[in-house]
């Protein structure tokens, strides 16, 4: 478990390194970035899928689902 | 159907209202803005499933479930003279399903195959001028079985250019599980009463009809949560985040319903450990490929002290139909292994310290596909003012277990 706790922060640190390298985009050039479905989080309509996902699978958590409350599934 | 006409009228004008004074700029000096409707979003959903493999028949039995949701979401905002931005969320929820392997509860199939759950949060926001945003929050849930108090706050930080930030979230959830249990554990109050029997409330019904309402116990499940997102614009196409994740949860974290039957032909209650560790590892990419097609990708590493593993891969790809119309194909590819504490029926052994048959817990795979259609005219959704978008989502989910499940959801938003 603490093997893969160290690991996963390495890889963590790997990829801020990697966005380290990132270009500077200006306000007027984030016409694509704003698009509404270029959003990094989950559409709000999803919500009743990441419900479920989180009832019938043993894995949650890390994409704004549920981790707690709710149906009391364990 | 005139009190229904009357009421879709008024909620129209409401919201012409609501919205209207969004139009009322005022170039003179500033004053003080109060606390405006800034957007409005109806989310409704469908979920059919059917399987084999009910945890609370023990690992067999119908899974057959519908569930019926809503949740109706409207955000406040507010700006102040030096440019700090106050936002109040108010959410509220509601879901009914039927269950037919909860009629089970009772071995004679008499239960209560249904149930209901409210669930209200509040949130509180404020983006500040300098970048930096704090966030505070609570909700409840409330159904027969099961009531949760929850708590949040967040803290993120804004580079100067935009183009990088990162957030922390704390949740913690404090909760009662109520103890209702299958009949045959539960001691009846009267002796030798053939048609005495408890239904899924915990209720006790006699063999004259009556029903006696018992006091059924409760016991906490605490879950505590911290997730660390860092969100990074790599280039004018192309941006990600990573989200990492501590889930720890202390209390009773199985159900009290679930059965599961032992190799000796015995019978007992899942008994799960009081504590567990999860973590959760994620990383999001979209990239704008040419004029008209993005690339949603997801992938998610899990792994918790309960032995499960498991992996998370989806793509999800809009394609710009026109400006106002975007259809979305994706797929969503999962696979876990096995808790160490699950075995199929009549597999574990009375010496067993911890035991489930509950096929949440066990090692498949499964897989999740559909399509997604956004709408957002530019003169509003059938013309009518801020209604801006109608977004509908249909899945089809499987897994090797024999589960079968189809998802569909409906987002209506005004603004």
């Amino acid at each position: 478990m603490v093997k893969k706790i160290i690991l996963s922060a390495a890889i963590g640190i790997f990829f801020l390194c990697l966005t380290a390298g990132c270009a500077n985009v200006k306000e007027y050039q984030k016409n694509k970035i704003n698009d509404a479905e270029m959003q990094l989080n989950s559409r709000k309509v999803g919500i009743t899928e990441l419900n479920f996902e989180s009832y019938r699978e043993g894995a949650s958590g890390a994409n704004a689902g549920k981790v707690g409350g709710g149906c009391g599934c364990n | 159907m005139k009190k229904i006409c009357l009421t879709v009228v008024g909620l129209y004008f409401w919201l012409l209202s609501a919205f209207a004074q969004q139009y009322n700029v005022d170039t003179s000096s500033y004053k003080n803005q109060n606390l405006k409707l800034s957007e409005m979003d109806i989310v409704s959903g469908y979920f059919n499933q059917d399987g084999d493999h009910s945890a609370i028949t023990g690992g067999i039995g119908t899974q057959k479930l519908n569930d019926v949701s809503n949740v109706l979401e409207l955000k406040f905002i507010k700006q102040n003279e030096i440019n700090n931005k106050y936002t109040w969320d108010f959410e509220a929820g509601y879901d009914h399903h039927t269950a037919a392997s909860q009629a089970y509860v009772n071995p004679l199939g008499t239960s209560r195959p249904w149930g209901t759950r409210f669930y209200p949060s509040v949130n509180w926001q404020v983006e500040k001028n300098n970048g930096v945003t704090i966030g505070v929050g609570t909700s409840l849930s409330t159904e027969v079985n099961y009531h949760s108090f929850g708590l949040n706050f967040s803290l993120g930080k804004t580079s100067k250019n935009k183009n990088t930030d990162i957030n922390f979230k704390g949740q913690a959830y404090f909760d009662q599980v109520v103890l209702i249990e299958p009949t045959e554990f539960v001691p009846k109050p009267v002796e030798s009463s053939p048609s005495t029997y408890t239904t899924a409330s915990g209720n006790i019904v006699t063999a004259g009809g009556g029903i006696i309402k018992v006091h059924i116990p409760r016991t906490p499940r605490n879950t505590f949560d911290g997730t660390l997102t860092l969100s990074q614009i790599v280039n004018k196409n192309f941006q990600l985040s990573l989200i990492a994740e501590g889930i720890a949860q202390n209390g009773y974290l199985g159900l009290p319903f679930h059965r599961v039957y032992f190799n000796d032909g015995s019978e007992k209650i899942e008994n799960l450990p009081s504590t567990r560790f999860k973590l959760p590892l994620g990383i999001r990419m979209n990239y704008f490929l040419g004029d008209k097609i993005i690339l949603r990708s997801y992938y998610r590493y899990y792994v918790d002290d309960w032995g499960i593993k498991a992996h998370t891969a989806s793509l999800e790809v809009p394609y710009k139909v026109s400006p106002f119309v975007s259809v979305s194909p994706f797929y969503r590819y999962y696979i876990q292994t096995a808790s160490s504490y699950f075995s199929t029926y009549e597999q574990h052994a009375p010496s067993d310290t911890y035991y489930t048959s509950n096929y949440n817990l066990s090692a498949f795979t499964s897989q999740y596909f559909g399509v997604n259609v956004r709408i957002t005219p530019e003169k509003g959704v059938f013309n009518i003012p801020f209604f801006n978008m109608v977004d509908l989502r249909y899945g089809h989910y499987s897994q090797t277990t024999g589960l079968q499940a189809n998802n569909i959801g409906i987002n209506l938003r005004f603004k």
